[in-house]
């Protein structure tokens, strides 16, 4: 059974609070599938600590490991599960309380006759 | 409780639901309050836009018009890619409050996951630019 995108959204969120993988997939997102050494040259952090992350961040389904000999296995984002927790965060980020506010304005100002409206506008 | 699948507010207007019911399905109304611009082709089925000032532009569905009590629409979630099928539903409620009008507005669909999305998402599309750049390449190697 998949997991639910709450879970998903969950492993997005735990993956970004670390500032080490979020260097990580931010590198990937930058410029594309990399090795842990690529990654390791191109990013403060040790070449074991980043390998500890990609495994962790590949259990989660956020990278995925293309074949490839042993050290030469490069890993690719996964776009699916940040598609779900932007989904989540669009969410937090619907604005109704400013519209509403603005429908109110509008319906109050049209009472008193046809006056430029443009003032309440987002 | 997780994330919300559901946002719902109500708000209590001074003014009649002949009046509120035309400030939310003419394109008058509309960009008086909401978008900058808008049109609307107001039947179940119909299209409907709005487009702001910065750019952004909202495409909807028109889905329920029970004039004056209920106004029901689908758009796109925010931040998603265009192509992608997943919609919210939004949907306002009016009912006269003495000589006003009582407004809610519920929208709801933000933690839907559907089966078919889920695998379209999943395994389908997981190779996304690597996979159309490659494409790209191999294209061009043919040429």
């Amino acid at each position: 059974m998949p997991p639910d995108s709450e879970t998903v959204a969950e492993q997005v969120f735990v993956a970004l609070a670390d500032p080490s993988r979020r260097a990580i997939l931010a590198a990937l997102a930058a410029e594309g599938p990399a090795t842990a050494t690529d990654l390791a040259g191109r990013l403060p952090i040790t070449r074991q600590a980043i390998a500890k992350h990609l495994a962790l961040l590949a259990e989660a389904g956020l990278v995925t490991a293309q074949p490839g000999e042993r050290r030469r296995v490069r890993y690719r984002l996964r776009s699916a599960p940040m598609q779900v927790a932007q989904q989540f965060l669009a969410a937090l980020a619907r604005d109704w309380d400013g519209p509403l506010g603005a429908l109110k304005d509008h319906l109050d100002k049209s009472a008193h006759g046809p006056g430029p409206a443009g003032a309440t506008k987002l | 409780m997780g994330f919300p699948d559901r946002i719902e507010r109500t708000v209590e207007v001074a003014h009649p639901p002949a009046k509120v019911w035309a400030a939310l399905t003419t394109a008058e109304g509309l960009a008086a309050w909401f978008g900058n611009e808008a049109t609307i082709d107001l039947r179940p089925g119909g299209s409907a836009r709005m487009r702001w000032a910065e750019g952004h532009v909202a495409e909807m569905r028109v889905e329920r018009v029970e004039e004056p009590t209920v106004f029901g629409f689908t758009w796109h979630i925010y931040g998603l890619p265009d192509d992608d099928p997943r919609r919210t539903y939004v949907e306002f409620t009016l009912e006269p409050a003495g000589a006003g009008t009582r407004l809610t507005v519920v929208e709801s669909g933000f933690a839907q996951l559907p089966e078919d999305t889920y695998h379209k998402a999943f395994d389908g599309n997981t190779q996304g630019w690597a996979s159309e750049l490659g494409e790209l390449v191999a294209y061009l190697d043919a040429a």
